[in-house]
């Protein structure tokens, strides 16, 4: 056992396990944010690097400071380390620099972007950002493009967290697309056409932290927070069988995995959960389903939403477009 | 007509493969695309790392991965004599860009385009690892260093007048 | 001046296994092989001091100490000759001229590091000098110096070349390895280091070529007698490439602590700066190092004659100081525009980003559009405050030093020359009035 102290907090965790990990355990704010990383995931985190702390100490043995910051998802914790994660000025400066540098080239539509409401570099933005932008040069621009039948590839949204590629990965036998060119050329693609089918492929979509890979067969174009999330499940032979049902009236608009509080999966679905059943009477439903992401949908629980607060919630986000600085959050949603 | 290796480049890339432990015939995936590259017409279309993926047993999408990582690869045709002239500080100090413009106004294309009558494509490169005999371009195996515009003009001259593809494997001097 | 690695760079034939032989070559693995445990050549390159010469300066000994020789898994000795670094061609001079002298120090190296199979990763710009190797080496086995019982010795070991194709990034080690395995270079999380789980994830140590090659001169004359050359920790000699606005550019192997001035002015070296016109500034370690006024690099702020030594070119941090880098000494004369230099720089490191984390990946593009358009006269008030804070906001958050070494000459150009930056802004500014 190691222990450790974050933002002045002492707990102890198992030797081995990263910051990130030992921060979860403890919970709360001392939870550095994370975009790449994916517990699931094997060999993930480390690229978007918002996750970065300070190690003011780094173990018993070796008292030392880290001279740099570190990824909190990849670096182990030691015995006697010293960790500040929102109590060092030095990393919400850097953390606000990595949410700038992810949002220069991302689309800054949020107000009419189909995922709104459950991009985490939306919730990221908005509680590490600065709230305005400096960025006057070009964006990077893509084409919407199909990758097979079930899924939408929006790359301009896509922050190159390299998840959905160990989906491919790890999940299915067989990937056909993953990252090509460079440096900020690089981007999500099968290279020529071709349809990423596969039992498991649709996972690419629940691990997605922005809004870059989105279900085709999701058959209401509409806000998530207009729909009901309730927690299903059926017998399947391929997986759990556990799902989300994001239900409108009685009709099931989308399926999807169970995300954790951090957003992540940890029991993936099989494509015909996903696909295939999107009539209530396929499924056994347990009850509402909390979302207690600390997100622009758990601010607004979808029944209090009316259109009056989004039409609010938009035009707050319309003068964070225009560059000035993001007005006080929008109470009402805010609840 | 279906896409194959000369077979003295097969027994090559049978070579090449063994450098590595057995398993990792990946490794050998640079080497091979730049063979491939020489023997089909100076690029890697899609039909050709589809071959160099079998070859090396790996899925396709690994090769496009890479082949788009790295700059050497063509992924378009390019002209028979691609010239890269490199344009990074050392050589910029010492008139790396009018050489270019020189280029450019002799084959009346721009950087990145090909001439009409598809022998010279004009790229502009980052360091080449020759900045003390700068300006310089490299077309196929070759280095041209200390350029002037009359180097240039003869370089272009001979290679027009030789009319075969360059490649980084062969060098136009030594097979002359 | 003494020469360690091109004392017979000029003989003819050199590059050729005879003549090279004939001229002492080989020596060393004869002497390792024949007189000295693996152990013991380590322990000569830890007396010897010397340290990497691609461009970190790690000390070369402790690196091989650190590798995992308990480890049932095979070792590596991989060289990196990417060289790709602007203002670095010592490497290729070396290869092409002498390359016996790098399989040489590649087998008394591999010997030490108990590697049985080793790699040399070559740019793929390089390739007629993969042909080179390629025939050095195949002399090497011919002659019994490679392949299995090497001199009749229990020590075997294969050789091989591998070419890149056009990647800076695949100088960095581990994005080296990647490469070397087939894969993008996209450089790797640390921990593990190479020396516990590098190539193929076995123990590996990666070095520089002219790192391998000073093995030679270290065995031969003995560790301790190594470290007497050289001045303080700076031991022995170092490959400077030099180019830019000099009479005379090209590769010198310098003693370490050669006054700078000598080395800018002296007919033995660059001879001085070109057309008669006075210096202005030296990037002295490749494109990546902090740029210096004239004045900063001829003398430290303490007034004291600035030397060629790691520690001397570092002295004054990055205030006043640079780093000796990997000897990319690239020299510019009172007409050069640092913002354009900059701006060629900021254009290499973007194009040259694998793009793996965001700070870098998006960081770099936006530095090189800021410097894009001051310096085509579109330059805005605040430009240079962002370029500033862009690079900070950069520097040590990346995963791998490219990050850094984007950063670095961003913030040093700005430090040192800001009125330039700003000159740039203005004109801009009265373009701006003329047009409305
Ligand atoms: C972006 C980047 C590029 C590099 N390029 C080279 C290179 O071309 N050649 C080299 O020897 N080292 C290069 N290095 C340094 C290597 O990572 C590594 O430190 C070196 O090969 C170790 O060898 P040495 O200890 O003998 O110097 C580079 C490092 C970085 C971060
Ligand atoms: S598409 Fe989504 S999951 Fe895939 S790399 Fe981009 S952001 Fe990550
Ligand atoms: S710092 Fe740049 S080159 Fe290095 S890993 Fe990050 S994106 Fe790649
Ligand atoms: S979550 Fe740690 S770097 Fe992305
Ligand atoms: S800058 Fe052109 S070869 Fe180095």
């Amino acid at each position: 056992m190691a222990k450790v102290v974050i933002d002045g907090t002492e707990i102890e965790v198992a030797d081995g396990i990263t910051i990130l990990n030992a921060a979860r355990q403890l919970g709360g704010h001392s939870v550095p944010p994370a975009m790449c990383y994916y517990s699931t995931l094997k060999g993930s985190g480390g690229k978007c690097r918002v996750c970065l702390v300070k190690v003011a100490q780094g173990s018993a043995k070796d008292p030392r400071p880290m001279p740099k910051l570190v990824a909190s998802c990849s670096t182990p914790v030691a015995d006697g380390m010293v960790i500040q994660n929102l109590t060092s000025p030095e990393v919400l400066e850097a953390r606000k620099g990595v949410v700038e540098f992810l949002l220069i080239n991302h689309p800054l539509d949020c107000p009419i972007c189909d995922q709104a409401g459950e991009c985490d570099l939306q919730n990221l933005a908005y509680e590490h950002g600065v709230g305005k932008t400096r960025y006057e040069e070009e964006r990077r621009k893509f084409e919407k493009i199909d990758i097979g039948d079930k899924i939408k590839l929006h790359m301009t949204r896509c922050i190159l967290c390299y998840r959905c590629t160990m989906v491919a990965n790890q999940l299915t036998d067989n990937r056909v697309h993953g990252v090509l060119n460079r440096g900020d050329a690089s981007e999500i693609s099968t290279y020529i056409e071709k349809a990423v089918d596969n039992d498991f492929s649709g996972n690419m979509i629940d691990v997605c932290p922005v809004g870059a890979l989105t279900d085709k067969t999701f058959r209401f174009k509409s806000r998530v927070w207009f729909t009901k999330p309730m927690d299903a499940h059926r017998n399947c032979t391929k997986c759990s069988g556990k799902v989300v049902l994001w239900m409108k009236d009685n009709e099931v608009l989308r399926v999807s995995a169970r995300k954790d509080q951090y957003g992540e999966v940890k029991e993936f679905i099989c494509n015909e959960c996903r696909y295939d059943h999107k009539s209530a009477t396929d499924w056994t439903i347990e009850g509402p389903r909390h979302i207690d992401r600390h997100s622009v949908i758990a601010q607004n629980h979808y029944e209090k939403t009316d259109l009056l607060t989004l039409k609010k919630e938009i035009e707050r986000q319309i003068e964070f477009q225009k560059g000035k600085p993001l007005p006080e959050p929008n109470r009402t949603l805010a609840e | 007509m279906e896409l194959k290796f000369s077979n003295n480049t097969l027994s090559l890339v049978n070579k090449i493969i063994k450098r590595y432990p057995e398993g990792k015939q990946k490794s050998a995936l640079l080497p091979v695309l730049h063979l491939a590259q020489s023997e089909f017409d100076g690029w890697l279309s899609p039909e050709v790392m589809d071959y160099v993926a079998s070859l090396l047993t790996i899925k396709p999408i690994e090769v496009y991965e890479v082949a788009t990582f790295y700059s050497m690869f063509n992924l378009k045709p390019v002209g028979k004599n691609l010239l890269e002239v490199c344009r990074t500080g050392p050589c910029w100090l010492r008139g790396a860009e009018d050489m270019v413009a020189h280029i450019e106004r002799k084959l009346n294309i721009k950087a990145g385009e090909t001439s009409a009558d598809g022998n010279f494509t004009l790229k502009t490169v980052e360091c080449l690892g020759s900045c003390g005999s700068a300006p310089m371009l490299q077309c196929g195996a070759n280095y041209y260093e200390n350029l002037t515009e009359e180097k240039i003009d003869q370089l272009i001259e001979k290679l027009r007048d030789k009319g075969v593809r360059s490649s980084y494997l062969k060098s136009v001097e030594i097979n002359s | 001046m003494r020469k360690l690695l091109l004392e017979h760079i000029s003989e003819p034939g050199i590059e050729t296994f005879d003549v090279y032989r004939k001229k002492g070559g080989y020596a060393s693995v004869e002497k390792s092989l024949k007189t000295m445990t693996p152990d013991q050549v380590t322990e000569q390159v830890k007396a010897s001091g010397l340290r990497g010469r691609g461009g970190a300066g790690f000390p070369a000994g402790m690196k091989w100490s650190f590798l995992d020789r308990k480890s049932d898994k095979p070792r590596y000795l991989v060289c990196n000759a990417d060289e790709s670094e602007p203002g670095t061609f010592k490497d290729r001079y070396l290869m092409e001229k002498i390359p016996h002298l790098l399989i040489e120090g590649m087998i008394t190296s591999s010997y030490a590091l108990g590697a049985k199979t080793s790699y040399i990763y070559i740019r793929g710009e390089y390739m007629y000098i993969v042909r080179i190797l390629e025939k050095a080496i195949e002399e090497a086995y011919a002659a019994g110096f490679l392949g299995k019982n090497i001199l009749g010795t229990e020590y075997s070991l294969d050789l091989y070349v591998h070419p890149g194709a056009g990647a800076y990034i695949c100088g960095e080690e581990t994005a080296l390895l990647e490469s070397l395995e087939g894969k993008r270079g996209n450089p790797r999380l640390k921990p593990p280091f190479p020396a516990i789980a590098g190539l193929y994830a076995s123990p590996t140590v990666v070095n520089n070529v002219e790192t391998i090659a000073a093995v030679v001169p270290i065995i031969n004359l003995s560790g301790d007698e190594y470290a007497k050359i050289g001045l303080g920790k700076s031991t022995g000699t170092k490959l400077i490439s030099a180019s830019g606005h000099i009479n005379k550019s090209g590769v010198y192997e310098i003693e370490l602590g050669l006054p700078v001035e000598e080395f800018i002015y002296s007919d033995q070296y660059c001879g001085g700066v070109w057309k008669g016109r006075k210096l202005k500034a030296v990037v002295a370690g490749g494109s990546s190092v902090p740029i210096l006024p004239a004045e900063l690099i001829l003398k430290t702020a303490k007034g004291e004659p600035r030397l060629m030594t790691y520690e001397s070119l570092s002295d004054g941090g990055f205030i006043s100081g640079t780093m000796l880098g990997s000897g990319g000494f690239i020299v510019m004369d009172e007409t050069t525009s640092i913002v354009k230099n900059l701006y060629t720089f900021a254009r290499f490191y973007h194009h040259e980003s694998c793009g793996q984390c965001s700070p870098c990946r998006e960081g770099t593009g936006w530095m090189e559009k800021i410097l894009h358009r001051l310096h085509h006269g579109h330059g805005r008030k605040e430009d240079i405050d962002i370029l500033v804070d862009v690079a900070k906001k950069i520097e040590g958050n990346t995963i791998c030093p490219l990050g850094d070494a984007a950063a670095w000459p961003v913030a040093s150009a700005i430090r040192h020359f800001r009125s330039e930056f700003e000159e740039c802004v203005n004109n801009s500014m009265k373009v701006k009035e003329l047009v409305h």
